[in-house]
């Protein structure tokens, strides 16, 4: 048996007809099927790199909004801070500058009150005096009918005012 | 299944002739299912086999082309060598000095399934590249004999083209991918019990010769100059290729072993699928004259283990296509190494 001897007729027919089938599918077959396919897995990787780009893209944004607002509560705070620390020294100023005022006030008015009591003092000294004068006056006018005595009296008052007046 | 029906319905055929002949002739049935022939039978009808004529085409001892169908023979000096003759059941043209095998390229069964196949194939893979030519790969899904044979395409150029021959693969893939395509068509086909399929093309030595050669010249035409470096002077100690130089031969020897080892694993896995799933049907015939229960027993065991043998052939189908892809590949690659 020529089981391991080629057969010169199908030796021909094959060499020939793979040949052709080769050509064939090497020039209109394969090629076109391969270079498709392989044009899509690059659009796909294309795809894929895009979606990660633009992922990326969207978390940067994303920080970004969040920065912001963080950034605006911040801000927001130290306004509302800043706010509340001019109030509260306006208010602190303000209570400092009544306060002065009122211990000006009170100042002034201790001063105004011992000034009057000053004047009323000595207004009542001067009317107790001219009353004591005048008193004195009815008195020694009583006692005083003579001429002497107006006179020994008089020398006394004097002195004893005289000395009064150096005393103080 | 349907090949087994087949060649049950065919074997029935041939029951009477062997009933009174003396012996069934295992070898001889599975030769003639195995090998090539000059018609194609279809199917038996009681004591008659329908078979389809096929072409002879042979040139006579006087250089003179002659065509004729199988049918006619014999004829015009030409027959076909019965059993026991010179060159038995091939085309002779009787000559005075006895029986001269002419220069025979008729359309054998085999030619004729390889006719057929390449057709297919052709006519599968242009339907497949038109899809992809009228249809915009970006936006669609492939569908219909597109989406049937893109696995099958992306499969093997990524997992054996790519990985095996490195960088440059796009040169090669067309070749590899009509291998792969071209052996596993036949493969399928011949498991197909009924015409178009049936031949044993894939276990012809003829077929897987021309299929080693075209690695051969793949692997060795576009070798690069550190491949020839490698298998001329290999990196081995200077008394191993001076002065005699022992590794180059081995190298040189391994050059056609390498394609020799692809030529015979391809054949002798189909032609031995074949041949055992014959083998195994036959047990049915033989067993015939032993009794009804030893036959009816044997008979189911034949089926069972046929179907199991079927169900092989399919998986070794795909596995022959794909290992001689890929050891191809694998033969290129080390021709295409620029280092280690």
């Amino acid at each position: 048996m020529s089981l391991l001897l080629p057969e010169t007729g199908l030796l021909f027919w094959m060499v020939l007809v793979f040949a052709i089938v080769f050509f064939i599918l090497a020039k209109w077959g394969f090629p076109v099927i391969t270079g498709m396919i392989d044009r899509r897995s690059e659009h796909i990787e294309q795809a894929l790199r895009d979606a990660k780009e633009a992922q990326e893209r969207l978390a940067a944004l994303e920080q970004e909004h969040r920065d912001m607002l963080e950034q605006t509560r911040r801000e927001q705070a130290r306004m509302v801070k800043e706010a509340s620390d001019a109030r509260s020294q306006l208010l602190s100023d303000a209570r400092a500058d009544a306060e002065k005022e009122a211990a000006t006030l009170i100042a002034k008015a201790r001063e105004a009150i011992a000034a009057e009591k000053e004047a009323a003092l000595a207004d009542a000294r001067r009317e107790i005096a001219l009353l004591g004068v005048s008193v004195a006056e009815k008195i020694l006018r009583d006692k005083l009918s003579d001429a002497d005595v107006q006179k020994a009296l008089l020398d006394r008052l004097s002195d004893e005012a005289l000395r009064n007046t150096d005393n103080s | 299944m349907k090949r087994l029906w087949f060649i049950v319905v065919f074997l029935l055929g041939t029951l009477p002739a062997v009933a009174h002949g003396d012996e069934l002739d295992v070898t001889e049935i599975i030769y003639e299912h195995t090998g090539d022939a000059y018609s194609w039978p279809l199917f038996s009808w009681g004591d008659r086999e329908v078979s389809l004529p096929l072409p002879l085409i042979v040139r006579s001892a006087d250089g003179v082309w002659q065509c004729f169908l199988s049918s006619e023979l014999p004829c015009r000096g030409f027959a076909i060598a019965g059993e026991g003759e010179e060159y038995a059941g091939k085309v002779v043209e009787l000559t005075p000095d006895g029986p001269v095998r002419p220069l025979d390229l008729s359309i054998t069964r085999n030619v004729l399934s390889l006719l057929m196949s390449s057709a297919l194939l052709v006519l599968l893979v242009l339907l497949c590249a038109r899809w992809y030519r009228r249809h915009d790969v970006l936006k669609e899904a492939p569908s219909g004999i597109a989406a049937l044979l893109e696995p099958l395409i992306v499969w093997v150029e990524d997992e054996i083209v790519k990985d095996a021959i490195g960088p440059d693969y796009k040169r090669y893939s067309p070749y590899l991918l009509t291998a792969f395509f071209f052996i596993l068509l036949n493969n399928l086909l011949g498991i197909l019990p009924f015409f178009p399929g049936g031949a044993n093309l894939t276990g012809n030595i003829a077929v897987t010769l021309v299929l080693a050669l075209c690695t051969f010249l793949a692997t060795n035409l576009f070798g690069n100059r550190h491949y020839w470096k490698e298998t001329l002077w290999p990196d081995v100690p200077v008394f191993l290729k001076a002065p005699l130089p022992l590794m180059p031969l081995i190298e040189i020897v391994g050059l056609f072993t390498k394609p020799f080892s692809l030529m015979i694993r391809l054949f002798a896995n189909i032609f031995a699928g074949h041949a055992m799933l014959i083998g195994l049907l036959c047990v049915i015939f033989v067993t015939a004259k032993m009794g009804a229960v030893i036959n009816g027993s044997m008979m189911a065991v034949s089926v069972l283990l046929g179907v199991f043998m079927d169900c092989l052939e399919v998986l070794v189908a795909f596995i022959q296509a794909y290992v001689f892809t890929m050891l191809s590949a694998v033969f290129i690659g080390a021709s295409r190494q620029t280092n280690h």
